[in-house]
């Protein structure tokens, strides 16, 4: 049934639809709201059987669903920003022991500076985890990716994150059809763990692996996510033919036909960036995007294939790689032929800087013009950046940057 | 006539010997049907004293819970000894998941267990002491606070020897580690440092709180059964002696665990809801120098002319342990 | 697209309004859109929150600079808030006062405003007169359905209905009709000389 509702809260409406059996978490902006309807739903008995933990830590999160995991229960949990980095050895961990914990990602930034806004730093600082790492455009693909992790995780034994914006999808309010129970338990068989800690079948897991065997078992781990990389797309086409919605899936082509520069983008901004497009195609510039819903496994040949034909590809990212640059873009150019377009990167949205449709244009604009360098940072306020460069050569004790770049836009250096 | 005090022929100490005691009494594992949870083939140093309290103590829970458990490990020596793959000892269900989340990793099972039902399966958690005092306090503590129904158990050396004897919260003062050498004025590790975990867990206000050694067996596996009476969380920390770290004779592993307690350096004590509910008092009180003095960690105390006032220090933490638990021999 | 930027402060239930007009629109079959301005604000702070209602799917995710709407909830923010920042020329202000409106010192966005585009409303008197609690925001709500006819007052009473239970439900529709009518009257008395 179609209701006007926040994410988090479909989210946690359709997580509980999933029946996990145990949820865990730690609380963290702007996660909360998601494990807080989850913790009422479990204490009121409409999600039972099921065992909520409100940990000390989110490193004691994931741990606490390894151990559900590896007892056999169907686990959840989320997280945002600084609480994965808390989690990180424990993140790395479930996915090295095959265990398929669901996890939301209320995409946040990492400080410092402290900034408890939307940006993808912190699932691009887990990129190479193990995870398989999908990304929603909108609430209602948010909730509808929580049902197919469960599937995928649970299929293939790794764990999913679902990433979702922080704030500007777990805490929006829009229409989302939340999917029936019925059609949950179609889609969604009772888990059957490849592995099971059971006292009347017991098995040791996790021992040390040397030299000898490492390199094979973290193999078997890399061909799982290939795996992923085929059936993720048959799940999405199986939950689309039962619900009707083109919810994850590997990619997102929008106006991909004859264009000849293709935004490629991840998450909420996309909305954003076809609008754009729609408006540039209206001047009738042969523009297009590319979302990509599935970051990992990266679908390199969904993506040269997407790219094919394009002359210019701008990949807009909420993060990037400090002294490299765009983390998306690098895939993309590993994705892209020798004799391929021309790529630029436009890290934006940093920190919850808006991106608009004006700014979306503005780029495509000066990609058109051919003054878009490789590398550019969105609504970067040069004069700011100068200033704080002057001051520390002017001075060996110029103070903590950060504060002085606060300093200079409060007091009107910079433009917003 | 000198008078001579009976010994037991069997072990040639105090203690009572299996065979004299009724079937009931004995240990579990004088049964031929013990579990062997930790079994033979394992990679542990000759006279290792964790391994063999982690074999009473983890064939004690199976007994009492009927072989319905679970067992957690945090990563540490009992971790790698116990799987060098493709062999494990272990013949129960076993997980190792990481260093410092031993405490909750077991948590997220007892949840499992909880959730489909089978809350006839039981959850031991079980670290080294830097796996518990250290790296894993934070989890151990969110585990005690919360009440989950856990026994955890602590394998205390007083160190990391895993790695090579560095010091961890549970190193005692003077001890020479590789991160506490026995240098300058103040030799080993420092005094006023160090956490005392059973009176921290006490301070939870947890169901069940035990100290044992691996000196009295009978006495260890008798507070894992007690623990495994209760729900909720409940911890038991045991000195085990480790040959290579404390620069001790592998055949002098007992021996040491005795002086320890025999010493009132390590007190071993139960308790109950934060309450002190016994003791196992002294049989015949020794100074701490006969249980320093066969270990090459604090031979510093004794060459040349010797640290009596470290050795003084030392007497005195033993003293404040006989007067706090009331572990003075009946005679006194 | 009709936006609305609500302006309060932390504890005027500035988001819950926007959420309530969302869901308001979306009882009428329109897209609709509501989220708040992402902040870590307490209790007494500046917040702002915003929604967008349309007939088409809403795909943007930029907060509102151009909002066809403002509604103050606090007017002490007036000289601390651009409030009026990017209101569009034939745009709608909705001011939470029981004093006339030439006495706040709004600026000349709003004097620039075509007639019978602002209001001001005793919001938190009629609150307390309802609901008992000195919270503005559906007033004002009623007063916006008055003000603009973006949103019916029953879809306001239905949405309002949806999230209180009976009784504090009951009292909320009260206040926001209460304050619905008001603004009515004012847009009649501003219109009949010209009828």
């Amino acid at each position: 049934m179609l209701q006007q509702l926040e994410g988090s809260r479909a989210v946690a409406e359709t997580v509980a639809r999933c029946r996990p059996e145990v949820v865990c978490a730690y609380p963290i902006s702007p996660q909360t709201h998601i494990i807080e309807a989850l913790g009422a739903m479990v204490k009121d008995g409409r999600l039972a059987p099921c065992e909520f933990i409100n940990v000390e830590s989110e490193y004691a999160a994931m741990s606490v669903s390894i151990g559900a995991s590896a007892a056999g229960a169907r686990t959840y949990t989320a997280t945002a920003s600084q609480g994965l980095l808390f989690m990180i050895e424990a993140v790395y961990n479930a996915a090295g022991l095959g265990l398929p914990v669901v996890m939301t990602l209320a995409n946040r930034a990492i400080g410092a500076p402290i900034n408890i806004w939307n940006d993808h730093s912190d699932a691009m600082a887990v990129r190479d985890a193990g995870w398989i790492q999908l990304f929603a455009e909108t609430n209602q693909e948010a909730a509808d990716l929580h049902v197919q992790a469960f599937r995928l995780a649970e299929a293939l034994s790794v764990p999913v994150m679902v990433c979702m914006d922080g704030f500007i999808l777990t805490h929006a309010v829009e229409a989302v059809d939340l999917i029936d129970q019925a059609v949950v338990d179609s889609f969604l068989p009772p888990y059957e763990p490849r592995q099971v800690l059971d006292p009347d079948d017991p098995v040791s897991i996790g021992a040390m692996v040397g030299p000898e065997a490492f390199e094979e078992v973290r193999y078997l781990a890399h061909l799982r996510q290939l795996d992923a990389l085929e059936l993720i797309p048959s799940v999405a086409e199986e939950f689309a033919a039962l619900t009707g919605r083109a919810s994850g899936g590997l990619l997102h082509p929008y106006r991909l036909e004859d264009a000849e520069t293709v935004i490629v983008a991840m998450g909420s901004v996309l909305g954003t960036i076809k609008d754009a497009v729609d408006a540039r195609r209206e001047a009738g510039e042969r523009v297009g995007v590319l979302g990509v819903a599935a970051f990992r496994p990266f679908p390199i040949a969904a993506v040269a294939d997407a790219l094919h034909g394009a002359r210019r590809v701008i990949v807009v990212e909420k993060a990037f790689s400090l002294g490299m640059g765009g983390v998306l873009a690098t895939d993309v150019a590993t994705a892209s032929p020798a004799s391929g377009p021309d790529l630029a990167t436009v890290v934006a949205g940093l920190g919850g800087r808006p991106i608009t449709r004006r700014d979306v244009e503005g780029v495509l604009e000066r990609s058109a013009r051919g003054t878009l360098p490789r590398l550019s940072f969105l609504n970067l306020d040069e004069d700011v950046v100068a200033r704080e460069r002057a001051r520390m050569a002017a001075s060996r004790r110029s103070g903590p940057f950060a504060e002085n770049v606060l300093r200079d836009v409060a007091t009107g250096g910079a433009r917003r | 006539m000198t008078e001579t005090r009976v010994h037991f022929y069997q072990v040639g100490s105090f203690a009572v010997g299996n065979r004299l005691l009724s079937d009931a009494d004995r240990t579990v594992q004088a049964s031929p049907e013990r579990t062997n949870s930790l079994d033979a083939g394992h990679r542990a140093c000759q006279g290792c004293g964790e391994a063999l309290g982690a074999r009473y103590a983890l064939d004690a829970a199976m007994r009492a819970t009927g072989g319905r458990l679970v067992a957690v490990n945090a990563t540490g020596c009992l971790e790698v000894f116990s799987t060098p793959f493709p062999e494990t000892s272990w013949r129960i269900a076993w997980l190792h998941s990481l260093f410092g989340n031993a405490p909750a990793v077991a948590t997220g099972v007892a949840a499992a267990m909880r959730a489909k039902g089978r809350d006839d399966v039981r959850v031991v958690g079980q670290a080294g002491d830097g796996g518990t005092v250290d790296i894993g306090f934070g989890t151990l503590s969110g585990l005690f606070e919360r009440n989950d129904d856990v026994l955890f158990i602590c394998y205390d050396n007083e160190g990391y020897m895993n790695t090579g004897v560095q010091r961890s919260a549970a190193t005692p003062p003077t001890a020479r580690t590789a991160t506490s050498e026995a240098l300058g004025a103040d030799p080993g590790n420092v005094f006023g440092q160090g956490k005392d975990l059973p009176r921290l867990a006490m301070a939870h206000d947890i169901p069940y709180v035990a100290t044992a050694t691996v000196a009295d067996l009978h006495d260890l596996e008798r507070k894992v059964e007690r623990a495994m009476t209760f729900r909720g969380a409940r911890y038991l920390h045991v000195l085990v002696p480790c040959p290579l770290g404390w620069g001790a004779a592998s055949a002098d592993t007992v021996r040491l665990a005795r002086l320890a307690a025999e010493s009132g350096f390590f007190p071993v004590f139960e308790a109950e809801h934060g309450v002190v509910t016994g003791v196992r008092r002294i049989r015949r009180r020794v100074g701490v120098e006969e249980y320093l003095r066969p270990q090459r960690r604090f031979a510093h105390l004794f060459a040349g002319e010797g640290r009596p006032d470290l050795v003084a220090r030392l007497q005195a933490l033993a003293d404040a342990n006989i007067q706090r638990y009331g572990l003075a021999p009946e005679e006194e | 697209m009709f936006q609305v930027r609500i302006h309060g402060r932390g504890g005027q239930g500035v988001v819950t309004a926007a959420e309530l007009l969302a869901v308001a629109a979306f009882d009428r079959g329109r897209h609709a859109q509501a989220f708040p301005s992402f902040g870590s604000e307490r209790t007494g702070a500046p917040v702002v929150s915003y929604c967008r209602i349309d007939d088409h799917e809403i795909r943007t995710r930029e907060p509102i600079d151009a909002p066809d709407a403002v509604i103050v909830q606090d007017v002490t923010l007036v000289h601390h808030v651009d409030l009026f920042g990017g209101l569009r020329p034939s745009g709608y202000v909705l001011v939470n006062t029981s004093l006339p409106l030439g006495e706040l010192g709004l600026d000349d966005n709003v004097a620039a405003l075509p007639g019978g585009h602002v209001a001001g409303c005793p919001a938190t008197e009629l609150a307390l007169a309802h609901v008992g609690r000195a919270v503005p925001n559906v007033p004002l709500l009623g007063a916006f359905c008055a003000l603009t006819g973006e949103v019916p007052l029953e879809a306001l009473a239905r949405a309002l209905r949806h999230r209180f239970a009976r009784e504090v439900a009951e009292r909320n529709v009260a206040a926001a009709s209460a304050a619905f009518d008001l603004v009515r009257d004012l847009e009649e008395a501003h219109r009949a000389p010209t009828a």
